[in-house]
């Protein structure tokens, strides 16, 4: 990720405005964990409260306060069981962080279940001593699969575009790379005409965009380590929604070349195009399954926006969603067998969750009035969608067991488009012990 | 072109008040009152020059102060060139096909003129759904005019979806304006 921000800072040299973040919804069912602090030795940095927070922003734990604890062991033979039992705590993550030999930053770290009285995972976590942020996600991600052997995507980035003074003639659209957080927000790319559906490829070394720097919308590729841009698709009419396949050999998009918005993909190596719905109604936002295989898009062939599936061999479509008057913009989640996709209920629109082959009904994630862009982070736990707040674009993580929802907003202007990037090469290197 | 004809019908009632002041003097036929008609004829080519000047100064198209174009009526007033749609659909509205249709006329009578049609949505919905939504309310349009005698060549039409509202605000009166398609001129 380093080499990612300098090429990004080579692109622009902006000014970077740090996310605020507001916890919105209760916590009270999350199962209680401790995370002692660590034990900080000379010329090492305290990770503790970035731990503390990427764990609470799961929505699967508890964090309990440190005024509470009882004690504050370092390691697990200091531990002393009944007092992590009378706060009711399942977990205690104890470590210490400190300078090695050669000048790297190391934190080693014990996750010890209360109940089973048993050291779960015990490891060492390095990087730079430079970075100790990027060392901390680290230590988050190796925690959370600890306690629920699903790994952690805490070290991961989002993009987003933050769209500044909209309707002003100053109107500015910045497209960011972030950590999922929020923090260390980095300018990729600057435009005074709108970007849109910012997309990773799967090696996290590439996001495609639509811009309309050529008047209207055309599709184009960054490459984040050199900084350089190439355009992809710019036919006449509607270029948008593109979205990488799981091997990174095609780009399924959006055309309207030919009459109508209609779904093609784009061999990368080639640049040949095909041609994957042919129908008069709008198809647009396809997403790719992980086996590559189908494509999940929108359409209103059936009199409103619905979600489909096609088969991109056999161009087999079957239709997904029949609950509502409004689905649309389908995210696939890593277990491939669920979705999120946009929902219009009675009371707005919201972010909703269900099973490809439709055998359950629907669950609404999110409750405010105009969610959209839902993005879900690879380990599928977390989620995050834009919506608005006091007429001001936001950025909403919600856990999607629906139990914490964090708000991430930019004093700078409305943030939109959230795209979770896959997991991304790390700085930081785990030893287990 | 309009004024010529406006200029042509006044002619025409000129002539039509002289022969119905002749058919209703029975003494239309006097040798005195013939020269006062002769007199009157030459007059008559006259005011018909005077409102052809006036035609031609109110062209089919006018530059404002801020550089835009804009297709301007007979009577020098801007037509108005925002249609506005109901939500997630791209149908004309009934009120708006005769203003398109003015449009329409001045575009056919210039076809040196070209005209960029935009659509627009407001920002409930996905975006890239909208993107759609706005092309196809642009395409109505497009449409429309071409059915009416606008050349293809003429016409570019593009969408930005919910990306250049003209009411930034999240309630029914700012989404209603912001469903729409605009015609520009340069």
């Amino acid at each position: 990720m380093k080499r990612l921000l300098i090429a990004a800072f080579l692109v622009v040299a902006g000014i970077s405005y740090p996310f605020e973040i507001v916890i919105d919804r209760g916590v009270d069912t999350l199962a209680p964990i401790a995370i002692v602090p660590f034990r900080i030795y000379e010329n090492a940095i305290d990770i503790t409260p970035i731990v503390n927070s990427d764990l609470s922003s799961s929505g699967q734990f508890r964090p309990i306060d440190e005024a509470n604890m009882l004690s504050l062991p370092s390691s697990a033979e200091e531990v002393q069981y009944h007092d992590w039992r009378v706060l009711g705590t399942d977990y205690v993550v104890v470590g210490s962080v400190f300078v090695d030999g050669l000048g790297l930053l190391v934190a080693e770290f014990e996750v010890i279940d209360v109940n089973q009285e048993q050291v779960l995972q015990s490891g060492q976590v390095k990087g730079h001593v430079e970075d100790p942020r990027s060392l901390a996600h680290h230590v988050s991600d190796e925690v959370f699969r600890a306690m629920t052997g699903i790994s952690g995507a805490f070290s991961t980035r989002v993009a987003y575009v933050l769209v500044e003074n909209r309707t002003q003639v100053d109107e500015r659209h910045t497209l960011m790379v972030a950590d999922f957080d929020g923090e260390r927000e980095t300018p990729v790319l600057i435009s005074d005409q709108p970007i849109l559906s910012p997309a990773w490829s799967s090696d996290g070394k590439q996001l495609a965009y639509v811009s309309f720097e050529a008047g209207s919308s055309a599709i184009h590729i960054l490459n984040l380590e050199t900084g350089q841009s190439r355009l992809l698709a710019n036919f006449e009419g509607i270029n948008s929604a593109p979205a990488f396949s799981p091997d990174g050999s095609h780009i399924a998009m959006v055309l309207s070349r030919d009459g109508n918005p209609d779904i093609y993909t784009i061999e990368v190596a080639s640049n040949v195009i095909r041609r994957i719905t042919n129908h008069r109604a709008i198809d647009t936002e396809p997403v790719w399954e992980l086996n590559g295989e189908s494509l999940l898009f929108t359409s209103d062939r059936g009199g409103s926006p619905q979600v489909y599936r096609v088969n991109v061999d056999s161009l087999r479509v079957t239709r997904l969603t029949f609950e509502g008057t409004y689905n649309a913009r389908p995210r696939v989640m890593p277990d491939n067998t669920h979705f999120i996709f946009v929902h219009r209920s009675g009371t707005g629109f919201h972010i909703a969750w269900r099973d490809i082959e439709g055998n359950r009904a629907a669950r609404i994630l999110s409750s405010n009035v105009l969610d959209e862009s839902p993005s879900v982070a690879p380990n599928g736990v977390m989620m995050m969608y834009s919506t608005k707040s006091n007429r001001k674009g936001i950025l909403s993580i919600v856990s999607v067991s629906g139990e914490v929802e964090y708000k991430l907003t930019s004093p700078a202007g409305d943030v939109i488009e959230p795209a979770w990037s896959p997991y991304l090469p790390l700085t930081t290197t785990f030893v287990e012990r | 072109m309009s004024h010529l004809k406006n200029g042509a019908w006044i002619a025409l009632l000129l002539v039509c008040g002289l022969l119905t002041a002749c058919a209703s003097q029975t003494g239309c036929g006097t040798p005195e009152e013939e020269p006062v008609v002769v007199d009157e004829r030459p007059e008559a080519p006259e005011p018909a020059p005077v409102p052809e000047p006036e035609v031609e100064e109110i062209p089919d198209f006018m530059e404002l102060p801020d550089g835009s174009v804009v297709a301007v009526d007979s009577d020098g007033s801007v037509i108005r060139s925002v249609f506005n749609f109901e939500f997630d659909e791209s149908e004309i509205g009934s009120g708006d096909f005769r203003v398109l249709q003015q449009h329409a006329d001045r575009l056919t009578r210039n076809r040196d003129q070209s005209v960029t049609i935009e659509g627009h949505c407001d920002e409930r919905g996905t975006r890239e759904y909208n993107l759609a939504l706005g092309e196809r309310r642009a395409m109505a349009v497009q449409d429309f005019l071409l059915a009416n005698g606008v050349r293809p060549s003429q016409m570019s039409a593009r969408s930005f979806g919910e990306e250049r509202p003209v009411d930034t605000g999240s309630d029914e009166a700012a989404w209603a304006k912001n469903r729409r398609v605009e015609l520009k001129y340069e």
